[in-house]
C-alpha cells in the first residue's frame, strides 16, 4: 500500500507551516525526508497520524490506499493509527511510559487492533523482542524502560511501532539521540525490516550521512515546502537546488569520496 | 610546560545502595596554550566527569588534574582565585539564567577577571550577535544564539583553558559547525586552550588539533587528528569512525559494534575493550594494556 501526500497545507494561528507538500511513500521503500529545524518535516509526519497540535488547520490529501486520511471520521482514523500507520519518535526516554513495563505497552495496541488474546500478544511481543534483537528477549518482556540503555530503548520503540504490522512507518529522527555505533544497529534495523516486511519508511532526518545510507529516495525540505526530491544518489551528489547544496556544503565532513 | 595536566585521574561516583561507580579510571592528558584537543567516545564512557572534574566540580579520587602547574581544587561555596578555567556547558536553555538580561551575565565574568574596559556588547560582538542583544532575556533567543552568548560569558572572564562540554550537541545540524568553529577562533585567538568533548566526531575533526578517544573511563588513544583519521589504530577508534555514515549518496549502512558499553560499575577484567573487540586475543582478557597513545595490546610500544 502506497501513502500519498498532495498538496499538504497546513497553518497554526494564520501561519504558515506547511505550503503545498507534496510525497510519495512506497512498499518496501525508504524515503528520506531532509532540512533544517523549522522546515516543517515533523509536522508532515505528524499530520499523517492525524497528531497535529491544536487550532492547526490542514488542507490538501493524504492518501492511504483508497482512503484520504484528513477527511476520515475519527473512529476510522484510531483504526489507521498504531495499527497501519506507527511512529517512531526522537527521544526513546520520553517517548516510552516510564512507569509500564515494556511488555505492557508491546501487548496495549496489539490487543487493540488486532484483537489478540492475552498469551497469544505475549507470544507476539517476545518474538518482536527478538526481531529487534533484545538480549534475553522473554525476561525483557517484564522490565521496565529505565532498565535498558538508550539504543535498546529505542529498538523497543521500534518494536512496539512494528507490532500491529503496520504498511507505512513513520520514524521521527529515530538515531539523533544515540552514538554512532548505536546510530548503525538502529538504522540496519529499519533498512532490514523495511526490506524483509516490505513496510514504507518515511524517515525525517536531519543528518545527510543517515540519509544516505539508508533512503532509496530523498526529499529535501525548507520552509514548509518540498524543494528537491529525488533519488538517493542524485539528490546528494548533484545537486539541483541551490539549497540542498548548502546543505551539503554546511556539513563538517564535505569530503565527497 | 603544559598549561591543563590531567595524570592518571580516577573519578568515582558513589551513591547510597548502589556500586561505586568508576567513571573515570585512570585517565592522561595534557593541554598545551593554544590547543584544541577533542576528546570524543561514546555517551557513558565518562567524558563529561573527565571535563567536570578539571573545573573542580566533581571531587578527585585519586591522581591530579594540575593547571599551570597548580592543583585544581575542588569548587565551594567560597570565592575562588582559579577563573583561568572556564566551561560551556551542554544544554544552552538550563545553563543561562533565565530571570537576568544576557548583558549582566556576561558582566559577571568581567568582573571576575576585573576587565573594566570591555562592556559585554563588544563580547556579543565577539560571537557574531548585535550589540544592542545586551539588554535582551534568554527566551528570545534561539538555541544557537544563547550558546553563543554562554561562550562569550565564557571569554568574559578571559580564561586560559576553555572547556566545552558537548557545547553543539543541543544545537541544530546547521548551527552545530558554525558554533564549533567560532569556539575554536575565539580560543587560538586568545592564546587559550580549549578542551572540547564531543560525540561528533566529525565536528570535532573539524576544529581539533588533536584527538583524545575515551573508552568506559580511560583514554585509549591519543594522536593528531589528521593521523587519527587517517589511520586510526586503537580497534575501538576504528570502530567508532567506521560507524559514521557518509553522505556520499551510495547508500553503504556503517559498520555496526556489536554490543553494548558495558557497566561501568562493573566493568570487564583486562582490557576494557575486550569483549566487543573483533581483533581480540587472549592476552587481552587477562591483563590491561596502561601505555600510550594508544592502549592496545597490538600496538604495544617496544
Amino acid at each position: 500500500m502506497t501513502l500519498d501526500i498532495t498538496g499538504l497545507k497546513m497553518s497554526i494561528g494564520g501561519k504558515d507551516i506547511l505550503r503545498g507538500v507534496d510525497l510519495r511513500l512506497s512498499e518496501g521503500r525508504v524515503h528520506g525526508l531532509a532540512g533544517e529545524s523549522g522546515s516543517g518535516k515533523t509536522m508532515t509526519g505528524l499530520a499523517v497520524l492525524g497528531l497535529l497540535p491544536h487550532g492547526a488547520r490542514v488542507s490538501g490529501a493524504i492518501r492511504l490506499g483508497e482512503r484520504d486520511l484528513l477527511t476520515l471520521p475519527p473512529k476510522e482514523l484510531n483504526r489507521v493509527r498504531g495499527g497501519e500507520v506507527a511512529m517512531v519518535f526522537q527521544d526513546p526516554a520520553t517517548s516510552l511510559h516510564p512507569m509500564l513495563t515494556i511488555g505492557k505497552q508491546l501487548t496495549e495496541h496489539m490487543r487493540h487492533h488486532l484483537g489478540l488474546g492475552k498469551a497469544e500478544a505475549k507470544a507476539r511481543a517476545v518474538e518482536l523482542l527478538g526481531k529487534v534483537r533484545i538480549p534475553g528477549p522473554a525476561e525483557a518482556y517484564g522490565r521496565f524502560p529505565h532498565q535498558f540503555s538508550g539504543g535498546m530503548r529505542q529498538r523497543i520503540a521500534i518494536a512496539i511501532a512494528l507490532a500491529c504490522s503496520p504498511k507505512v512507518l513513520i520514524a521521527d529522527e529515530p538515531t539523533t539521540a544515540l552514538d554512532v555505533t548505536v546510530q548503525a544497529g538502529v538504522l540496519r534495523l529499519l533498512r532490514g525490516l523495511c526490506d524483509e516486511l516490505g513496510l514504507a519508511v518515511l524517515l525525517v532526518t536531519h543528518d545527510l550521512g543517515v540519509m544516505s545510507a539508508v533512503a532509496d529516495e530523498v526529499s529535501v525540505m525548507k520552509d514548509g515546502l518540498v524543494v528537491e526530491t529525488g533519488p538517493r544518489a542524485s539528490v546528494l551528489r548533484e545537486p539541483g537546488h541551490a539549497y540542498t547544496r548548502s546543505l551539503l556544503d554546511s556539513l563538517p565532513d564535505t569530503e565527497l569520496t | 610546560m603544559s598549561l591543563l595536566t590531567i595524570d592518571d585521574l580516577v573519578v568515582e561516583h558513589r551513591s547510597p545502595g548502589r556500586p561505586v561507580v568508576r567513571a573515570v579510571a585512570g585517565a592522561s592528558l595534557a593541554v598545551n596554550p593554544g590547543e584544541v584537543v577533542g576528546l570524543v567516545g561514546e555517551s557513558g564512557c565518562g567524558k563529561s566527569t573527565l571535563a567536570r572534574a578539571v573545573c573542580g566540580l566533581n571531587p578527585i579520587t585519586a591522581g591530579s588534574v594540575a593547571f599551570d602547574g597548580q592543583p585544581v581544587t575542588p569548587l565551594g561555596l567560597r570565592r575562588r582565585r582559579l577563573t583561568g578555567i572556564q566551561m560551556v556547558f551542554q544544554d544552552p536553555y538550563a545553563s543561562l539564567n533565565p530571570r537576568r538580561r544576557v548583558g549582566e551575565q556576561i558582566a559577571d565574568g568581567l568582573r571576575t577577571s576585573g576587565d573594566t574596559a570591555t562592556t559585554p556588547a563588544d563580547l556579543l560582538e565577539r560571537v557574531g550577535l548585535p550589540r544592542d542583544f545586551a539588554r535582551r532575556h534568554p527566551h528570545e533567543f534561539s538555541g544557537g544564539q544563547r550558546q553563543r552568548i554562554a561562550i562569550a560569558r565564557a571569554l568574559a572572564a578571559r580564561p586560559r583553558l576553555l572547556i566545552g562540554d558537548e557545547p553543539i550537541s543541543a544545537l541544530d545540524a546547521s548551527a552545530q559547525a558554525q558554533v564549533a568553529r567560532l569556539m575554536r577562533d575565539l580560543a587560538v585567538e586568545s592564546g587559550a586552550g580549549l578542551l572540547f568533548i564531543s560525540h561528533d566526531l566529525s565536528v570535532v575533526r573539524l576544529i581539533a588539533d588533536r584527538i583524545a578517544v575515551m573508552y568506559l573511563g580511560k583514554i585509549v588513544e591519543v594522536g593528531g587528528t589528521a593521523e587519527v583519521w587517517a589511520e586510526p589504530r586503537h580497534p575501538y577508534t576504528k570502530a567508532l569512525l567506521g560507524a559514521i555514515p557518509k553522505p556520499d549518496g551510495l547508500g553503504v549502512l556503517p559498520a555496526e559494534l556489536p554490543g553494548d558499553v558495558p557497566d561501568p560499575a562493573n566493568p570487564p577484567g583486562g582490557c576494557r575493550f575486550s569483549p566487543r573487540c573483533p581483533m581480540v586475543m587472549d592476552v587481552c582478557r587477562e591483563k590491561e594494556p596502561d601505555f600510550g597513545p594508544v592502549a592496545c595490546w597490538l600496538h604495544e610500544p617496544t
